[in-house]
C-alpha cells in the first residue's frame, strides 16, 4: 500500500534569542492510511515543530529550510497559501493539547462546528447544516448532542471540549489527523476515553493519525509505528511492538527504563543522566553522545548513519544499534 | 512535559491562518529595521537635549537673560542660530537654559510621582481588600480631575515656585503608576514564589521588597519614560499660563507664550522652543514604546 | 511507630455563588478524610482534577484553613499554634510545588533564592556560613556550585525543580509536601527528580506527603497510598495492596489506565461536579458494576484486611467481576 503522507528530509529553522537553530533536522517518515504514527520526544525535541511544518503553521520566527512533504503525492511545501487552506481542516485535521485555545469562546457549538461545513463544503443554510452538526457531534459521543448545540466552550468539561475539537476536525472526513498532545491536559480516565474515541473514528473512516506525545504508555497502547525524536532529529523509528520490546537506540532504551512501572519494587529508576542539549549548542557527532553510556570517540565526532535493523521495517541512528539490540 | 500550546493556535478555519514558509516576510524585516532606526533617532535626540541642558553653562552661546534691544527680533542667522526675541535675547541660549529648567522639573516630578504611585500600587495590589479599595478610589478621583485644572487650582492657591510646581505635577501624575503597578502586583501575588515565601514565614514587607518590587521595575521604567513627556507638556502648559516658571527665567512654556504676540513677524521665538519640546516628548515616547516591547515579551516560549 | 503527620476528618467547603441573587452553594472540596504518615515514610495521595488532593495539600502546608478537622504535625495541632510556634513550625514543613517556572522568583539569583529562608529565620547569621550552606544544598540536589550565580531563566525545568528542592531543604525540614513535583517535567528528567527525592528521604529521614495524578509516580515513591475521588477516600492501603490487590472500581480504573494493557476498557464519563455529588456511592455514575444499592446507600470506608480500607459495598467480589467482564 502506498503512503498517504511522506515526509522527506524536512528541515525547519527557528530564529531564537541565541541565533538561528535547526528545530527539525532532516526528518523523514511516512504514514499509511488507517495507521497511527507516534512522534515521541521530550520538550524541544522538535516533534510539535514537525507537525507545524507539515501544516505550514509555523510561528513567525520559524521557516522551513528544506525537504518535501508529500501528501497524496503532492508536495505541500510547494502549495500556494490558498491551496494550503483548502487542505487544512478538510483533508488534514489537527487537534491540540488545550482545546480552549482552538475553540472560539464566543461561538456556540452549533456555529463552531457549522463553520467547517460552511467554509469547506459550502453549506450556507444554518437550518440545513444542523442535522450534519448533530450527526458529527454524536459521532464523537457528546451525549444528547442536539440539546448541547447552544452551549459555549466554557460550559464543557476538558474532555467534552476535546471531543468538540475532534468533531470540528473530522467533520470533513480528513484523510489524516494530526493530534498534538491531545490528552496531556486531561485526567487519566478521560485520556483513555479520548484515545478510544480516536481509535473508533479511525476504524470507521480509515484515516491516518499522527500522534505527538511524550507519554510512552500511550504510544504502546495506541500506535502502530513510532518515531523517536531527540534534539531535532529522529533517532529511531519502526513498529511500536518491536521497538518497545527491543529498542535499538540507547536513548529509546533509557526512556523505556526510566518510566516508573506499576508494581515494580525498584528502589531507583535507571535514568538517563544529564539533560537534552540546547539546540543552539549541539554537540558534534551524535547528539545523545554526552548522555550515552555507550558513547565512543566515533559517536562524539560523527553523526551516525541510519542503521537498518531487522530488515527494512525499522532503523536506528546509532553506530552500535546492533549491540544495543543485543 | 507540559508544553506551551503551539503559539499559532492551530484553528483550522480559513480565517487567520498564518502562512509562513520559505520566505521571511519582507514587511517583517523592514519593520524591525524601522524600529531600530526609531530607537537611534530617539536616543540621539535625547542625548543632545539632556546633554545641552546639563551643560547649559558651557554650551549656551550667550547669557539667556542678556537684553540687547538693538538686536531685538533678529531672524535666525550665523550669530543667532535660533534668532533673537523681542528683547534681543538669544533664543538658542534660552531654549538650552529653558530645557534645563523644564527637564529638571520633569525629572523631579516623575521620580516623586513614580515612587509615590509605585509604593501605593504595591501596597494596594499586595494587601487587597479595604486598602486596595481606598487607594484605587483616590486614584479614580485624581483621574477624574483634569490635570491642568488641578494644577491651576493648586498653583493658584499656593503660588508658583519650583517646589510647588514639582508637587503639583506629582499630584497630577501618581495615579497612573499606582494603577498599573497595582495590577502587576496583583498578578505576581498569585505566583508560587510568593506563596512559598509566605509559607516560609516572610513578612509582607519582605515579600513586597524582595519578590514583587524587582519584578515590576521593568514596567516602572517604561511608565516613567513615557511619563516624562507628559509632565514636560504639563509643565509647559502651566508656564504658558503664567503659573509655572516665572520670568525672567526661561522655560519652554513661557518662551512659547512670550512669542505668541510676535508670531507673524518673528515665528522663531515660539517655534524653536516648541520644536525642542516636541522632539523631547516624541523621543521619550518612542523609547518608552520600544522598552515596553522589549521588557514585556508577551510570552516566553519554552519548546 | 507514631505518626509524624496525622490528619483527622479534614474538611474544606467553599461557598460558590452563582449569580447575584442566588444563594451561595457549598462546594465540598474535601469531605472528611483521615490518614497518618509515620516518620520517614511517604503517603501518596492520588486522584484526578476535582478530587480534592491539591486542597488537602494546601491545608497541610498551611496555605489554606480547614473548615473542620485536625492536622497534627509532630504531635501538635497546627491550628492551635500561637504566632511564635507557627513561625518555628515553618521550619518543620516545606512545600515543593508543581510548576518550577512559577516557584522561583524570576529576578532573584539562585543563591539568594536558596538562602532566603535562612535569612528569614536568622539561622546561619554570617554571609560565609550561608554561602557554605547554599553550596552544600546545591551539591545535595545534584547541581554544580556555579549554579549559585545563575538566574532561574537560564535554567531548564529539571534544574529549576532542583533549586526549588534545595530551597525547601534549606531549613532542615522534616516533612515535605510534594504537590505534583514532576508532572511539569520531561520523562527522563522526571526519573532524575524522583530518584533524587528518594535519595534525600533515605539520607535525611524525611517524611513525604506526595500528591500526584500519576499512579506510576505514586507507586514508585509511596509507602502508603490513598485514592481520592470527589474529596473522599475510596481506598487506602499499602502501596503493594493498592497496586496488586485494589478492590475499588475507581482504583482499578486508574491502574488500568496506567498499564500498557491494550485491552483495558476505559471508565465512562467524567468526574461529577462537587457542587452536586451523586447520591449513594459518589462513583456509581461511572462504575461499571454499580447496582441499586450503590445508588442509594453511600458505602463507608471499611476495613477489608489490616491496613486496607475500601469504600465499596462489593469490595469482596469486585475482582471476580472484573475478570469475568
Amino acid at each position: 500500500m502506498s503512503d498517504l503522507l511522506r515526509v522527506e528530509n524536512l528541515t525547519t529553522w527557528l530564529a531564537t534569542e541565541s541565533g538561528i537553530v535547526t528545530a527539525v533536522d532532516d526528518v523523514s517518515f511516512s504514514v499509511r492510511a488507517g495507521r497511527t504514527l507516534a512522534l515521541v520526544g521530550e520538550s524541544g525535541s522538535g516533534k510539535s515543530m514537525t507537525c507545524s511544518s507539515i501544516m505550514r503553521l509555523l510561528p513567525g520566527n520559524g521557516r522551513i529550510a528544506g525537504g518535501r512533504v508529500l501528501f497524496e503525492g503532492e508536495d505541500l511545501l510547494a502549495k500556494s497559501p490558498a491551496g494550503m487552506e483548502a487542505i487544512r481542516g478538510r483533508k488534514i485535521g489537527m487537534i491540540v493539547q488545550d482545546p480552549m485555545t482552538s475553540l472560539n469562546p464566543l461561538l456556540d457549538v452549533e456555529d463552531q462546528v457549522g463553520e467547517v461545513f460552511k467554509y469547506h463544503l459550502g453549506d450556507r443554510s444554518r437550518r440545513l447544516r444542523r442535522p450534519k452538526v448533530v450527526d458529527v457531534l454524536s459521532r464523537v459521543h457528546i451525549p444528547a448532542a442536539e440539546k448541547r448545540l447552544g452551549s459555549y466552550p466554557h460550559e464543557f468539561s476538558g474532555g467534552m471540549r476535546q471531543r468538540v475539537a475532534i468533531a470540528l476536525n473530522i467533520a470533513c472526513a480528513p484523510k489524516l489527523l494530526i493530534a498534538d498532545e491531545p490528552t496531556t491536559a486531561l485526567d487519566v480516565t478521560v485520556q483513555q476515553q479520548i484515545l478510544a474515541l480516536l481509535r473508533e473514528l479511525q476504524r470507521g473512516t480509515g484515516m491516518a493519525i499522527i500522534l505527538v506525545t511524550h507519554d510512552l504508555h500511550t504510544v504502546q497502547r495506541f500506535c502502530d509505528e513510532v518515531a523517536i525524536m531527540y534534539a531535532g532529529r529522529i533517532v529511531e523509528q519502526g513498529p511500536v511492538s518491536e521497538i518497545f520490546a527491543r529498542p535499538a537506540h540507547p536513548y529509546t532504551q533509557g526512556l523505556l527504563r526510566a518510566l516508573p512501572q506499576l508494581g515494580s519494587q525498584e528502589e531507583r529508576l535507571p535514568l538517563i543522566p544529564g539533560q537534552p542539549p540546547s539546540l543552539s549548542s549541539l554537540p558534534p557527532g551524535c547528539r545523545f553522545a554526552p548522555r550515552c553510556p555507550r558513547a565512543t570517540d566515533l559517536c562524539r565526532t560523527e553523526y551516525p548513519d541510519w542503521m537498518a535493523t531487522s530488515g527494512e521495517t525499522r532503523r536506528s541512528a546509532c553506530w552500535y544499534a546492533d549491540e544495543v539490540l543485543g | 512535559m507540559l508544553e506551551a500550546p503551539s503559539p499559532d493556535g492551530p484553528v483550522l478555519r480559513r480565517t487567520g491562518a498564518k502562512d509562513r514558509t520559505l520566505a521571511t516576510s519582507a514587511a517583517q524585516r523592514s519593520s524591525r529595521w524601522l524600529t531600530s532606526l526609531q530607537v537611534w533617532v530617539a536616543v540621539i535626540l535625547l542625548v543632545i537635549v539632556f546633554g545641552s541642558a546639563l551643560l547649559a553653562a558651557f554650551v549656551a552661546p550667550y547669557d539667556p537673560n542678556e537684553i540687547g534691544l538693538d538686536k531685538a527680533l533678529q531672524a535666525p542667522s550665523v550669530q543667532h542660530w535660533f534668532g533673537t526675541d523681542q528683547l534681543g535675547r538669544d533664543v538658542l541660549s534660552r531654549v538650552i537654559w529653558g530645557g534645563q529648567v523644564s527637564l529638571l522639573i520633569a525629572a523631579c516630578a516623575v521620580a516623586l510621582a513614580g515612587a509615590f504611585g509605585t509604593l501605593l500600587g504595591l501596597v494596594a495590589g499586595y494587601f487587597g481588600g479595604a486598602v486596595d479599595r481606598a487607594v484605587m478610589w483616590i486614584a479614580d478621583v485624581q483621574f477624574s480631575l483634569p490635570a491642568v485644572i488641578l494644577a491651576l487650582v493648586l498653583v493658584g492657591a499656593v503660588g508658583p515656585s519650583f517646589a510647588n510646581i514639582v508637587i503639583v505635577l506629582t499630584l497630577a501624575n501618581w495615579a497612573r503608576f499606582a494603577r498599573v503597578i497595582r495590577s502587576e502586583a496583583l498578578s505576581l501575588k498569585s505566583r508560587d514564589f510568593v506563596l512559598l515565601a509566605k509559607l516560609g514565614g516572610a513578612s509582607p514587607l519582605r515579600i513586597i521588597a524582595h519578590h514583587i518590587l524587582p519584578n515590576v521595575l521593568g514596567t516602572f521604567i517604561v511608565l516613567a519614560t513615557l511619563d516624562v513627556g507628559l509632565i514636560i507638556i504639563l509643565e509647559a502648559t502651566l508656564s504658558f499660563l503664567g503659573l509655572g516658571v516665572q520670568p525672567p527665567d526661561p522655560s519652554w512654556g513661557t518662551m512659547i507664550a512670550d512669542g505668541r504676540g510676535y508670531l507673524e513677524r518673528a515665528w522663531w521665538i515660539s517655534v524653536c522652543p516648541g520644536l525642542a519640546l516636541m522632539a523631547t516628548v516624541l523621543s521619550g515616547n518612542l523609547l518608552g514604546d520600544t522598552l515596553r516591547d522589549r521588557l514585556n515579551p508577551i510570552q516566553r516560549r519554552r519548546w | 511507630m507514631s505518626a509524624f503527620l496525622s490528619v483527622r476528618d479534614l474538611r474544606k467547603t467553599f461557598p460558590v455563588s452563582r449569580g447575584l441573587l442566588q444563594k451561595a452553594e457549598l462546594l465540598h472540596a474535601v469531605a472528611g478524610i483521615s490518614f497518618d504518615v509515620p516518620a520517614g515514610t511517604t503517603f501518596g495521595l492520588v486522584g484526578e482534577s476535582g478530587s480534592g488532593k491539591t486542597t488537602t495539600a494546601k491545608m497541610v502546608m498551611g496555605a489554606d484553613e480547614p473548615t473542620s478537622g485536625e492536622i497534627v504535625i509532630d504531635g501538635r495541632d497546627i491550628a492551635r499554634h500561637d504566632k511564635t510556634e507557627r513561625f518555628a513550625f515553618r521550619r518543620l514543613l516545606q512545600p515543593v510545588l508543581q510548576d518550577p517556572y512559577s516557584a522561583l522568583s524570576p529576578r532573584m539569583r539562585v543563591d539568594r533564592i536558596i538562602d532566603e529562608p535562612l535569612r528569614i529565620h536568622r539561622i546561619y547569621p554570617s554571609t560565609k556560613a550561608r554561602a557554605e550552606r547554599v553550596a552544600y544544598l546545591l551539591d545535595a540536589v545534584g547541581l554544580p556550585p556555579s549554579a549559585a550565580q545563575r538566574y532561574p531563566n537560564e535554567m531548564s525545568g529539571g534544574q529549576r525543580q532542583r533549586v526549588a528542592i534545595a530551597r525547601a531543604l534549606a531549613l532542615e525540614p522534616r516533612l515535605l509536601v510534594l504537590d505534583e513535583p514532576v508532572s511539569a517535567l520531561d520523562v527522563s528528567i522526571q526519573a532524575q527528580i524522583l530518584n533524587l527525592l528518594r535519595d534525600l528521604q533515605d539520607r535525611l529521614g524525611l517524611t513525604y506527603l506526595l500528591i500526584s495524578h500519576d499512579l506510576a509516580v505514586i507507586g514508585f515513591m509511596s509507602t502508603q497510598v490513598g485514592v481520592l475521588y470527589l474529596g473522599r477516600f475510596v481506598e487506602v492501603g499499602s502501596k503493594e495492596t493498592i497496586l496488586s490487590d485494589a478492590r475499588h472500581p475507581y482504583s482499578l480504573a486508574l491502574i488500568a489506565s496506567a498499564s500498557p494493557d491494550v485491552n483495558a476498557a476505559p471508565v465512562s464519563g467524567e468526574i461529577p461536579s462537587p457542587l452536586s455529588p451523586p447520591s449513594g456511592c459518589v462513583f456509581h455514575t461511572r462504575c461499571p458494576f454499580a447496582r441499586d444499592r450503590c445508588r442509594q446507600e453511600p458505602p463507608s470506608l471499611r476495613q477489608l484486611k489490616p491496613n486496607h480500607l475500601v469504600a465499596c459495598h462489593f469490595a469482596e467480589t469486585i475482582r471476580l467481576e472484573t475478570n469475568n467482564a
